[in-house]
């Protein structure tokens, strides 16, 4: 390879390298301020690489600061939407795909228009309904609003779009009902986009924080998000806490994401390419 | 216009070669088609031209010069995609102006040049359409269009006519030789198609799995193929292989084929005697060549030099399928050993029954002689 | 009960439970909002609620404090979107180079999409604390500090949302790129384009569908965003991140004033509408489909 060549393909690395430094660089000052030992935090020039790992600042958000029962509480109001979203997504999206019936079109748009509606425009009336429901500061209540989505219909209704005819066709002589169909063909080969909008469900409810503010009051009831804002209100001087507290925040989210990529970006092009 | 080379040009990903060791010149003005079956590195060699490659070995000269770090765009090639690239936001004009644009040439002289390669191609109504309202053949133009509009050193074509239905392709086929001719541009064109490489090439480069098999006039592929490959490659139907054994005795060399024994000519009996370890060999008789005759009984099938002539004795065959073409007429014929055997007949000729045994026969000349296990071709 | 009713029967059924939640906590809270609108809430709780029809709606929509977080909230959009396509555009065109190892640059480009707003928040809100923080030791040390820094607070906090949802841009303006054919530019090369040229007359009128979508779902989640105000500045200072948002949470839940905040969820699902339907129609008609 020429010199010039070679000094092209340095720099070019180069510059993604340092575009990649400073992306991450904020997550790595957390890591390392989560490890260091209180004294070192303020300490100028600021220390960038912990010489003495101080582990517990963990073990102290995970019980006092309860981060564990925080991650709990996420946990399950996170299963409760993600089922509610899939569930009602592919009953939906299959009526759409498959089924024929007056205003398909008119409810298909309803659907839709619900994504123009957001939270923070409907907290204030859900607030009182779901007070009303007797359902404030409960799992229930933290889940309710958000059991169904246009998105997934939309979502799913694209994939069962893409199962040839023939299939519903040659199903149907084979004298299978469609609740049948759908489990036994129409899902499985909907695989991809049922992944997809797993992955998007997930992080969309593990990362809600507006609702889990206003409808939980009590600390036991508590999801991850909120429980970060406690945390750091209450370390103010623990500023590692509150750091290690972030990571274990973190952590589920970038584990999983790691694990499902594909469907994620998959997710994401569903709306974009297509336009 | 310039030449195009290939100097001991190797490309590998990872572990596959996919060009090893071409050499290879394109002259000046010439229309080269590189001939093979997919796969076998022809798309790779250009892209290799156009600088979309960078070859792992070996030197690519455009004109004169180096060109293995130069840019594709300060080549000086100009290339028609199989699919025609064809930017689908800008219309047809943009399109072919695009090249020009990218040299900033001034609007005038952009303008006139744009006429002129519409006017030789016959697009002239269509430049303000967009590539997504015209038909294939006009797409393909629009691209011929981009690729001449500025005078590049050498064209680049991959299987341009791939995409075509057949009628158009036949048409399109006499219209690019035309433009070539016309231009007097150097052309490096790829094909799996043989019978364009066969009417469209001044020389034919045949490869296979990356290696280079023959380079020479179309004509003289034919006649004198330097391996099996080629020999089965080119030529539509394909040349006739008989396996067989050579048995030297006597002043003759004699090849054992099923059914039979082929007595061959001195010039290449004695060639075959010089390449002492031979025993297997393959026959080869393009079908055009071949005779039917009566089968005659018993006897050992040869008289003679060849196969005999068509009132001696030939090999013994059975009519298997006979495909009637109109002009002519494709003979399957099996030999004792299964061997499939194609004997073309002018359509005017008496046509054999299936099921009828008959005698295949050819003169010395028409033979062809290969190593069986190399498939090089064994010559006086 | 013919066959035809029967698949109608179905798709409705289908289709109840979702429409079920919609109709409670997406429609409803529509209309009730509106409705909850006409009442002036007393200073004091206990005492009900005042019936005024639409003069709480001249008076909220035609303060200073709506205009001003309008206004805010306007700008923020204004920071963030832009900002956010550019860099994620950036790093995707950067992260499309078929270089050895490639892959990993696109993993930690794609990496802040594990972060939450909350995350994001603690983490930026700790480094520019002033005692705690990062900032003065690369010199930056405003004052007041920066997020109580009239004039850089809201920039801060729309550099936060930038990082935050890079990932998420990365991803979707590197889908884009990926749709664009790679003979496309090939040919564009070798038709004698530079690289620049190639991006500006190839590749960005084909990634117009891209950057649509782009725009249009981040001014939406520009005007949703919440949780970094509350994080990081709860509106000040002096009321300069006060986005709608966080209006609307602030009369509710700290000056118990339900009415007020139904008036400006109303105000803000208008606003978002009327912005999605005006980019809908005039930006879709300069966005080019690849065939």
């Amino acid at each position: 390879m020429s010199a010039d060549r070679a000094v092209r393909l340095t720099l070019r690395y180069l510059v993604l390298t340092l575009l990649a430094l400073i992306v991450l660089f904020p997550i790595y000052v957390t890591v390392v301020n989560s490890l260091l030992p209180g004294a070192d935090i303020t300490a100028r020039p600021p220390k960038l690489f912990p010489s003495n790992p101080q582990w517990h600042a963990y073990a102290d958000a995970w019980s006092d600061g309860h981060l564990g029962t925080y991650l709990k509480n996420s946990v399950i109001v996170t299963a409760f939407i993600m089922a509610g979203q899939l569930l009602f997504s592919i009953l939906a999206g299959y009526a759409f795909a498959f089924l024929e019936f007056p205003f398909k079109r008119t409810l298909f748009v309803v659907f839709l228009a619900t994504l123009m509606v957001p939270l923070e425009v409907t907290f204030v009336a859900n607030l009182t309904t779901v007070t009303d429901l007797g359902l404030y500061d409960t799992y229930a209540g933290l889940a309710i609003p958000f059991l169904a989505t246009g998105f997934g219909a939309f979502l799913m209704r694209q994939a069962f779009l893409q199962v040839p005819r023939d299939l519903h066709d040659a199903a149907r002589l084979d004298g299978y009902g469609h609740l049948r169909f759908l489990s036994r063909v129409a899902v499985p080969l909907a695989r991809p986009a049922v992944g997809a909008l797993a992955v998007f469900s997930f992080l969309s409810a593990w990362s809600q924080y507006l609702w889990p503010l206003v409808v939980t009051k009590d600390d036991r009831l508590r999801t991850v998000q909120i429980g970060l804002k406690q945390l750091r209100n209450t370390n103010i001087d623990h500023v590692n806490v509150t750091f290690a507290g972030v990571v274990i925040a973190a952590l589920p989210l970038v584990v999983l994401l790691l694990i499902f990529q594909k469907q994620l970006v998959r997710g994401l092009s569903a709306g974009a390419v297509k336009g | 216009m310039g030449r195009v080379a290939f100097e001991s040009v190797t490309k590998r990903f990872g572990d596959v070669t996919a060009v090893d060791d071409l050499t290879l010149e394109i002259h000046d003005e010439e229309l080269l088609v590189l001939l093979g079956p997919s796969g076998c590195g022809k798309t790779t060699a250009l892209r290799m031209v156009a600088g979309l490659d960078d070859p792992t070995d070996g030197v690519i000269r455009i004109g004169d010069r180096v060109v293995n770090d130069v840019e594709a765009k300060d080549r000086d090639v100009a290339m028609v995609f199989q699919s025609y690239a064809l930017y689908p936001h800008m219309t047809v004009r943009r399109n072919v102006e695009f090249p020009l644009r990218a040299r900033d040439v001034p609007k005038e002289d952009r303008d006139s040049l744009v006429m002129e390669a519409a006017r030789s191609l016959g697009i002239e109504d269509l430049l303000d359409r967009k590539p997504a309202a015209l038909s294939g053949g006009q797409r393909q133009r629009v691209a011929l269009a981009r690729a001449i509009v500025r005078r590049p050193a050498a064209f680049l074509m991959d299987e341009p006519l791939s995409n075509l239905d057949a009628k158009l392709r036949v048409q399109t086929r006499a219209e690019l030789v035309e433009l070539q001719r016309r231009l007097a541009a150097t052309v490096l064109y790829v094909t799996h198609d043989q019978t364009e490489a066969m009417t469209m090439g001044h020389r034919v480069a045949i490869l296979n799995r990356g290696v280079l098999q023959q380079v020479d006039a179309p004509q003289a592929v034919y006649e004198r193929p330097a391996n099996l490959f080629v020999a089965q490659f080119v030529g539509t139907p394909p040349m006739n292989t008989i396996a067989g054994e050579v048995r030297t005795g006597g002043n003759d060399v004699v090849v054992h084929v099923p059914g039979g024994r082929v007595t061959l000519p001195a010039a290449l009996g004695a060639a075959v005697r010089r390449k002492a370890t031979t025993r297997d060999v393959v026959l080869g008789v393009r079908p055009e060549h071949l005779v039917l005759g009566a089968s005659r009984p018993a006897g050992n099938g040869s008289a003679g030099e060849g196969m005999g002539t068509a009132d001696g004795a030939g090999l013994p065959a059975t009519v298997t399928v006979i495909e009637s073409l109109g002009h002519e007429r494709h003979v399957v014929c099996r030999l004792e050993d299964g061997t499939l055997v194609i004997v073309r007949q002018a359509g005017d000729e008496p046509v054999p029954s299936v099921g009828a045994r008959v005698s295949i026969a050819t003169d010395a000349e028409h033979l062809h002689l290969f190593e069986a296990t190399s498939g090089s071709r064994i010559e006086p | 009960m013919t066959r035809r009713r029967r698949e109608a029967y179905l798709g409705y059924a289908l289709l109840l439970p979702a429409l079920v939640v919609f109709g409670a906590f997406v429609f409803y809270p529509l209309g009730r909002n509106i409705y909850l609108g006409f009442f002036r809430n007393p200073p004091f709780p206990n005492l009900p609620k005042r019936y005024v029809g639409f003069d709480q709606y001249g008076e909220v929509l035609g303060s200073s404090d709506f205009w001003n977080s309008l206004k805010t909230t306007v700008l923020f959009a204004l920071y963030t979107v832009p900002t956010g396509i550019a860099l994620g555009l950036g790093l995707a065109v950067l992260a499309h180079q078929k270089l050895k190892g490639i892959a990993i640059y696109r993993t930690i480009f794609s990496s802040t999409v594990a972060t939450s707003v909350a995350v994001a928040s603690v983490i930026f809100g700790t480094l520019f604390n002033p005692q705690v923080g990062l900032l003065p030791s690369i010199g930056i040390s405003p004052n007041p500090p920066i997020l109580d820094n009239p004039t850089w607070a809201l920039p801060a906090v729309a550099l936060v949302t930038v990082w935050q949802s890079l990932g998420l841009t990365f991803i979707l303006m590197s889908s884009g790129l990926q749709a664009i054919p790679d003979e496309l530019l090939e040919a564009a090369a070798v038709d004698g384009a530079t690289p620049w040229r190639r991006f500006r007359q190839v590749t960005l009128p084909l990634l117009t569908p891209t950057l649509f979508f782009a725009g249009v779902v981040g001014t939406i989640f520009a005007f949703q965003s919440f949780g970094q105000i509350d994080l990081l500045t709860q509106g000040g200072p002096l009321h300069k991140t006060n986005v709608l948002t966080y209006f609307i949470y602030s009369e509710l839940r700290l000056h118990s004033n339900p009415g007020t905040a139904a008036v400006l969820a109303t105000a803000l699902f208008v606003i978002t509408l009327a912005l999605t339907l005006i980019q809908l129609r005039f930006l879709e008609r300069r966005v080019h489909y690849v065939r």
